[in-house]
């Protein structure tokens, strides 16, 4: 993992003497909410519909079990005793006074945390795969690329007041697990000439106008990654359109001129910034790198797993994923507990996650962008007692992937842009759908929930997508079929008219019903409804 | 240098279609949507160069700075209009040098605000030496 030097402990430092500062302004009457917003905002801070909201940042969703608990002790100290854990990677605590922030800010500097540029229109938090060092099918470990993008993007000044926010996503596997190409830039690392370089993906997105980014430079060198980025950054800072914020993202530029024009723009730009020097040299990525170094495991650890207890052996088949070394497993640990809130921990659940990762996962833990948990070095002999406390605490729900494993935004409960709820319908679905062996009858199928059309719930990529709208003063909502956030990348295509909370259930069901009926041998829902296409699904749900 | 403008006795800046048309002003006013290119050309004539920011939230100037600084503009690059307190840091770190805000700043708190970073990320318009260079020499 990546250990702050005097530098960055001193950079954060600075921003918290910075944000102190701000909210001491604001609360004296110093400067107007209009003014503030943007400054609280950069620090993760939003105004929500009954209190404000922090969004404190998990830079590549790694952690340690030291910052877990720093997580459960402000969820304690600060909030109602739990967190929320994001679509990127990040947690968010809903009931925050503006007064503590600092303090809170405080608190997380002390184990090389922040809240740095969790909002606002400028570069956030950098995604990426949460089986980064585990994954038997990446060809390197993408984190130690996305922390030379966190400290370049960090502070950056010519990059902080953009036409919109600009999400980046690092991978460096073929299987996609971040939705790299609905980001603004995805970054797939990949392998040429034995070299290894950056493969961008440019101007990809959800909200609105959902896109799949385009394919802008196959092979970006090391050397040249930063002096890239800035010549994209660079272009879509001086022509994204700031005249309607919902056509002010990258996509959308890139959509209006073409990707064509767009890489001739990023090209001449970047023939300029390369000759200013902004690159660091290999040593500073080999000095991140190092410490990134692949964990002492035991190759010769037992592979055999003990699958006696009939419960446990559920768990491992569904929520237990191939390690790169022989002896050890990933786990994946379901926030998705049936008629839970997707993504919520309590402070004592978040505790034991960590005391689990300090026992037996090498001190690390990983958040993902569906919602849920790593811990990403296990060995397999350890996984029963693992599998025991995670049951004991209510995180064993064996539904990785299922369709209660669902992505939910926080919706009308806490959200002020949202126009419908997305937590109760999250909640009905999976209680429909409670009984384990229908689910897995189903198969993988990814659900998600967006309560407003900003599409937090990533619903555009859901195998089965919810979209939650006001219709005339009634929630109503929309369902869609046929998205993936993966390597299949694809967007959901709309059904047809929407339906109310009860309705969505129930056609739902319908349309697994007819998936049932339809698939051939081992054929998972999206791929049965790629080949049939959207007809007999219509016809199922609206007859 | 970072100093507060006060305009008395100076030559007004022209717009950027008045001193590419024909003008010999040394004094020219660039808007966000205008194109800081178009005064490569004619930097070594320039003493001045205000950049608009119409509103805070727009910054589309802080790349138009950057621009002719690498250009080797060195005359005096001034950010006008809503320049807040806490934007000026990273205005300086993109080659500013002067600033007209529209409502006058708190002298205490831009000093605060400008002294505030003891070190940055990423090299940009104003010489500071990044991290990554401090750490390797």
């Amino acid at each position: 993992m990546y250990k702050y030097d005097e530098y960055d402990h001193a950079m954060v430092d600075a921003r918290v003497a910075e944000f102190s500062d701000q909210v001491r302004r604001r609360l004296a009457g110093e400067i107007t909410e209009d003014q503030f917003k943007p400054l609280r905002l950069m620090n993760g801070l939003y105004l929500q519909l009954h209190a404000y909201m922090l969004r404190v940042a998990v830079p590549y969703g790694t952690l340690d079990s030291r910052q877990m608990r720093m997580l459960a002790h402000i969820a304690r100290k600060y909030d109602r005793d739990y967190g929320h854990f994001t679509t990127r990677q990040n947690i968010q605590y809903n009931w925050i006074k503006l007064e503590d922030a600092p303090a809170i800010l405080q608190d997380l500097a002390s184990v090389e945390m922040h809240a740095i540029q969790t909002s606002g229109n400028c570069i956030r938090n950098i995604s990426s795969d949460q089986w980064a060092g585990a994954a038997a099918d990446e060809i390197t470990d993408p984190r130690p690329w996305a922390e030379l993008l966190r400290q370049w993007s960090s502070f950056h000044p010519e990059f902080s007041y953009l036409p919109r926010k600009f999400k980046i996503a690092v991978i460096a596997a073929n299987e996609d697990r971040a939705a790299m190409r609905l980001h603004d830039i995805g970054i797939q690392i990949v392998e040429k000439d034995g070299q290894h370089g950056a493969a961008f993906y440019v101007g990809g997105g959800m909200g609105r106008t959902p896109m799949i980014a385009p394919l802008i430079k196959d092979f970006v060198p090391l050397d040249d990654m930063l002096s890239y980025a800035e010549a994209c950054l660079r272009v879509y800072n001086r022509y994204g359109r700031r005249d309607n914020i919902y056509k002010a993202r990258i996509k959308i530029l890139i959509h209006e001129l073409g990707a064509d024009e767009y890489r001739r723009q990023v090209e001449e730009e970047f023939k300029h910034v390369k000759s200013l020097g902004i690159d660091p040299p290999k040593a500073e990525f080999d000095r991140i790198a190092a410490q990134f170094a692949p964990p002492p495991l035991d190759a010769a650890a037992p592979d055999a797993i003990d699958r006696s207890d009939p419960d446990f052996a559920v768990w491992v088949d569904q929520n237990v994923a191939k390690h790169k070394v022989p002896g050890h497993a990933i786990v994946n640990i379901s926030l998705k507990p049936v008629g839970g809130i997707p993504g919520d921990a309590s402070s004592a659940q978040i505790d034991l996650m960590a005391d689990l990762a300090e026992k037996y996962s090498q001190d690390e833990l990983r958040v993902t962008h569906a919602q849920n948990i790593v811990l990403p070095h296990v060995r397999k002999a350890d996984l029963y007692a693992v599998w025991q406390a995670l049951d004991a605490a209510g995180l064993a729900t064996p539904n990785l992937d299922l369709i209660s494993d669902i992505i939910a935004c926080p919706g009308l409960d806490y959200c002020s842009l949202a126009n419908a709820r997305s937590i109760p319908v999250a909640q009905k679905i999976a209680t429909r759908f409670s009984d384990l062996g229908r689910q897995k009858e189903l198969g993988e199928l990814k659900l998600k929930i967006s309560g407003c059309i900003n599409a937090c719930g990533h619903h555009h990529a859901g195998h089965i997508g919810i979209l939650g709208v006001d219709r005339k003063g009634t929630e109503n909502y929309q369902l869609s079929l046929g998205g993936s956030g993966a390597e299949d990348v694809s967007l959901g295509t709309i059904t047809g008219p929407g339906f109310d909370e009860d309705g969505v259930v129930d056609a739902i069901e319908r349309v697994t019903d007819k998936y049932l009926e339809t698939r051939t041998e081992g054929e998972r829902f999206v791929d049965t409804f790629r080949r049939v296409g959207m007809a007999p699904f219509k016809e199922a749900i609206y007859g | 240098m970072v100093e507060h403008i006060h305009s008395d006795g100076e030559e007004p800046a022209v717009t950027l279609d008045a001193f590419l048309s024909q003008s010999n002003a040394t004094a020219v006013r660039l808007e966000p949507d205008e194109d800081a290119r178009a005064l490569i050309p004619h930097l070594d004539r320039l003493a001045l160069i205000e950049v608009a920011f119409p509103k805070f939230r727009d910054g589309r100037g802080y790349s138009s700075a950057r621009i002719l600084r690498e250009a080797g503009y060195v005359g005096e690059l001034r950010a006008q209009g809503d320049v807040l307190v806490d934007q000026i840091a990273y205005m300086k770190r993109c080659g500013f040098d002067t600033f007209a805000p529209e409502k006058e700043l708190n002298s205490a708190d831009v000093e605060a605000a400008l002294a505030r970073w003891p070190e940055h990320y990423q090299g940009a318009a104003d010489g500071a030496v990044p991290i990554w260079k401090l750490r390797h020499g």
